[in-house]
């Protein structure tokens, strides 16, 4: 195997980086990939509770870098999800017990062995960033339609570049029809025209993301909810398939639910 | 709010975030100093004098947002136009 390493960015906190690692990471397990989530907020981690594998935490990633224990000795598998595994990070340590160049050679090792290699990056564009960047491929920008968030993502796109990662594609979290329609919050497309980047996915805001989060289960177990069903889509445009992009900004009967109605239930 | 507003002559947010987005990238964007831009100036200038005469402290030099791209955007008040010397006539 030759897994495609990606990481998943923002610039600004608290936009759904982990929330979006977590869910696409079940997704593409769920579609029969072999796939690895990797916490790169060292002293911040928040993987394994949105994941909800906490409680089965041995190894870090740290203590592999620092040879307490082998690379797979760190691997948490998901009981729920077939081939879905995650590598937990150290809660009681700094950005700077991870170098850029440790975290090339652990992604090389993870290639090996996975279809996907996820990184769930910290917030900021100081070295945490610049370490969880460092041995990925591709990147996933995730920003909120706000102009604080698109503001920082525009500064992430820019350092991403200069890093070569390639693609390097956009998902609008956090949106809200209502909002959108009424002409009170930036749309997709008026996102799309400042940042001038390719779009894999947008997620409307949804309550379900906080109670799959209290429950510590990916969304895309549960039942189909308009985000699980958004990141399920996401996860198969990062497969390559063709899948058209909701209507966010419908205007007819039952606004977006119906829509995502319809196109479940067919009616 | 007021300002933005009456500037662009917009009431819903969502636009006026637009504006002020595109505006902040501009400046985030242009990795050119003030400094950058006054020795630009002074080069310019420098040419520009081998053509013609111009007005250097009337001279304006500015990033300016033209819709998706920015643009470098001069005004050069020129005096007096220098006579050509036709070629061969040295
Ligand atoms: N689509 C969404 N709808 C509702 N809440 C969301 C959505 N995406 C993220 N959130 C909430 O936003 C907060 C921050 O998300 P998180 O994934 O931790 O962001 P980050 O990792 O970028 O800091 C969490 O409380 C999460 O539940
Ligand atoms: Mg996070």
């Amino acid at each position: 195997m030759t897994a495609r390493v990606i990481v998943v960015t923002s610039g600004k906190g608290g936009v759904g980086k982990t929330t979006a690692t977590a869910n696409l990471a079940a997704a593409l397990a769920n579609m029969g990939k072999r796939v690895v989530a990797v916490d790169g907020d060292v002293g911040l981690r928040n993987l394994d509770v949105i994941m909800g594998l906490e409680n089965r935490i041995v190894y870090t990633l740290i203590d592999a870098l620092e040879g307490t224990c082998r690379l797979n000795q760190t691997f948490i598998r998901d009981k729920r999800i077939e081939n879905l595994f995650m590598i937990p990070t150290a809660q009681s340590r700094t950005k700077d017990a991870v170098t850029a160049e440790q975290m090339i050679e652990v992604c090389g090792e993870l290639r090996k062995e996975f279809d996907y290699v996820l990184i769930d990056s910290p917030a900021g564009i100081e070295a945490g960033f610049r370490n969880s960047a460092a041995g990925a491929d591709e990147a996933l920008v995730v920003t909120t339609p706000e102009v604080s968030a698109v503001r920082d993502a525009d500064r992430i796109i820019g350092l991403l570049e200069s890093m070569d990662k390639s693609p390097i594609r956009l998902i609008v979290n956090r949106i809200r029809p209502h909002m959108v329609k009424k002409g009170d919050m930036l749309g997709v497309s008026d996102v799309l025209d400042i940042l001038a980047i390719d779009l894999i996915g947008m997620v409307p805001d949804d309550e379900a993301v906080v109670t799959s989060s209290n429950k510590g289960e990916p969304l895309v177990l549960s039942q189909s909810t308009p985000a699980g069903i958004a990141f399920r889509n996401i996860a198969s445009r990062i497969e390559g398939k063709d899948v058209p992009f909701m209507n966010l900004d419908a205007t007819d009967s039952g606004g977006l639910f119906g829509i995502i109605r319809r196109a479940i239930l067919g009616h | 709010m007021g300002f933005f507003t009456n500037l662009f002559g917009i009431h819903n947010s969502g636009q006026i975030a637009k504006n002020r987005l595109q505006l902040v990238l501009l400046h985030d964007r242009s990795d050119i100093s003030p400094e950058m831009l006054e020795n630009l100036k002074k080069d310019i200038i420098a040419v520009i004098k081998n053509y013609v005469e111009i007005d250097e402290k009337r001279i304006e030099l500015d990033l300016e947002r033209e819709d998706s791209s920015v643009a470098l955007v001069a005004n050069i008040p020129v005096m007096t136009v220098r006579r050509q010397r036709r070629r061969g006539e040295q």
